[in-house]
């Protein structure tokens, strides 16, 4: 009962700080979209969490299902004349749809075949839309900007007598989302769904062995995650106001599973700190060294695993070990 | 016919080229327990040291084993630093670290010869030869030829050496390979040496056909990927057959089926290896494993 009533209160202090934060950058607009950008990652990644960590299936697909997302919202922006904010549970939807249908096939791999086999979908997607541009616009894309059914139409929106600059909009939207997102997971993750997929994911025969149906729930992750991912491409297409194949590159998929373990696995609120990790390291490479920001950027990944191959989330176990002295 | 029998011989070469590079996955994932995403950036790389020999004036054949020794040099010493700390870690740790090896490897290939395209001369022939009336490129026979003389001198290697029996050992079973005096550790490190040196040879037989430019093995790497899935991960065999199987299936869908085309080759690729993948989850010629409970 009391870690419950202290996961609500950070729970609590999470939401005044994100509701605090952009006063703090209020000048920088920079910040303030990179912030969005953050939250849209964050939500990916707590999906991710909940298929890699919890039912420990590997997917670099989920770049894939951002851009599912993404291009739902888009499609039905542009062509059916959907507002916007009304398209993201339908992106969420139909990532989520699509997450499930390949999850059915993922339950016969396992480990590194599923991880390649869910790379070579991330790695097809930009091809595929490409070839089907009467549908997704081909290489140039939809641009979203100005558009009718966008909420401001790009100069922001009033709100309770308040006036929100786009970069304000965009980041509280996607936060609000978030922080849902987040405590929905969290309610799933902490209940009989989360204990199942550990239970599957330690050992799958004595999970059904204790009753535990493994196919439903390995399923039921694929689903639930790819659905977050949907909601973070919807919103990061929202964000952007466009998207085109570029807009969701193969590398993504890469980058969301680094964001998850630099974070940490099995931690939600870690995947912060994982989407932070992954915005802001290409920026700071950039002040670090101009001629090879790259050579820098796969360094500390590197360097990051190597001493810390429990991400963020073990470091703070390892601070609590050290301040409770069980290690001295 | 003739443009079949064309087809099918490119197919091959440029199987001959994933098949080579599926081997160096292989072996890694054999001796480590690892997918090395790095692996196509590790080839490029090489490949740009054979290319750097040779602008200093060192004929193919000189620059190329001395680009394979530097090769094997390199792998070994990746294992040995940057491996070898999270031999113990779980997978997902090994993943992410090949991962930022391979962001690594290809900013230092950039930076080192920058991202302009070089034309990269290979040792064989362009000219066309003609055999029973159809015309093939000498070149597609060599690059099959080095890359069938690879593989074969590879599975010599682990055959009939004591080496290659103590690679095998440690693989296998590491804890009873250490029981018989063998140097667990330094056989890790030797595999990912020898994937070293057949991802240089894919990446130098790559180059005369696809130009040096520092993304050049990126798609090549995911149909390594690919095939060494298709053969089942750990079966060299397989590997090399899927990869052979692969090149020559993808030529002739490109060719004779419009929709496929050029752009539709990877997915293509890919719904392949899912087809299989559900039907034998253990790739072509991989063993079912049997766990215990």
């Amino acid at each position: 009962m009391r870690t419950l009533t202290l996961k609500l209160a950070l729970f609590a202090a999470a939401v005044v700080v994100v509701a605090l934060l952009p006063k703090l950058f209020l000048a920088d607009f920079q910040a303030g979209d990179r912030f969005g950008k953050i939250g849209a990652y964050f939500i990916a990644i707590v999906g991710l969490n909940i298929l890699v960590g919890f039912s420990g299936q590997i997917s670099l697909a989920h770049g894939a299902f951002m851009a599912v997302g993404g291009y739902t919202t888009a499609i039905l922006m542009a062509d059916h004349g959907l507002r916007d904010v009304w398209t993201i549970p339908i992106a969420g939807l139909v990532a989520g749809i699509a997450g499930l249908a390949l999850g059915l096939p993922a339950l016969r791999l396992s480990g590194l075949y599923l991880a390649i086999a869910t790379f070579g979908i991330a790695v097809s997607l930009p091809s595929i839309l490409k070839k089907f541009d009467h549908l997704t616009g081909g290489s140039t894309g939809i641009q979203l900007f100005g558009s009718p059914q966008q909420t401001g139409h790009g100069t922001g929106v009033d709100i309770l007598g308040h006036h929100l600059g786009p970069g304000d909009w965009n980041y509280y939207l996607t936060w609000t989302c978030g922080l849902l997102l987040f405590a929905a997971g969290w309610a799933l993750m902490s209940g009989r769904v989360g204990r199942s997929l550990l239970a599957i994911r330690d050992s799958e025969v004595a999970a059904a062995s204790a009753g535990v149906h493994p196919a439903f729930y390995k399923v039921l992750a694929f689903g639930v995650s790819a659905a977050f991912a949907g909601v973070a491409g919807s919103l990061f297409a929202i964000n952007v106001a466009y998207v085109n194949p570029d807009t969701f590159p193969i590398p993504l998929s890469l980058y969301l599973l680094v964001g998850l373990v630099v974070g940490g696995l099995g931690s939600l609120w870690a995947a912060a700190a994982g989407a932070a990790f992954i915005v802001y390291l290409p920026i700071w490479v950039q002040h670090v060294s101009q001629q090879a920001p790259q050579v820098v950027y796969g360094a500390a990944i590197v360097l990051f695993m190597l001493l810390l191959p429990t991400g963020a989330a073990g470091l703070l176990t390892i601070l609590r070990r050290v301040s409770s002295k069980e290690v001295l | 016919m003739s443009q079949f029998l064309q087809q099918v011989v490119s197919g091959l070469a440029s199987g001959g080229i994933y098949g080579s590079l599926a081997l160096a996955l292989v072996l890694i994932y054999r001796s480590t327990g690892v997918v090395n995403f790095a692996q196509g950036e590790m080839a490029t790389f090489s490949t740009y040291v054979a290319w750097t020999l040779m602008d200093h004036g060192l004929g193919f054949w000189p620059a190329f084993v001395a680009t394979l020794a530097i090769a094997f040099a390199g792998g070994v010493a990746i294992e040995r630093t940057i491996i070898r700390p999270v031999e113990n870690a779980p997978v997902l740790v090994v993943v992410i670290l090949t991962i930022g090896l391979l962001i690594l490897i290809n900013g230092a290939t950039t930076w080192i010869w920058g991202g302009a395209a070089k034309q990269f001369h290979g040792p064989f022939s362009t000219r066309p030869i003609s055999i029973g009336g159809v015309a093939f490129s000498i070149q597609d026979f060599g690059v099959i030829g080095v890359s069938v003389v690879a593989v074969a001198l590879l599975a010599l290697f682990f055959r009939f050496t004591k080496v290659g029996l103590a690679l095998r050992a440690a693989a296998l079973n590491p804890g009873s390979s250490r029981l018989v005096g063998i140097r667990v550790g330094w056989m890790l490190a030797l595999g990912w040496g020898l994937a070293a040196v057949l991802g240089a040879i894919a990446g130098t037989m790559a180059a005369p056909s696809l130009f040096l430019d520092p993304n050049m093995m990126q798609t090549v790497l995911l149909y390594a990927f690919a095939a060494a899935v298709l053969g089942g991960l750990e079966s060299p065999i397989g590997a090399v057959v899927a990869g052979l199987a692969l090149g020559v299936m993808l030529n002739l869908l490109g060719t004779y089926w419009d929709f496929v085309g050029g752009q539709l080759r990877l997915p293509a690729a890919l719904a392949v290896l899912l087809g299989v993948l559900l039907l034998r989850p253990q790739g072509l010629f991989g063993r079912m494993t049997v766990r215990r409970v």
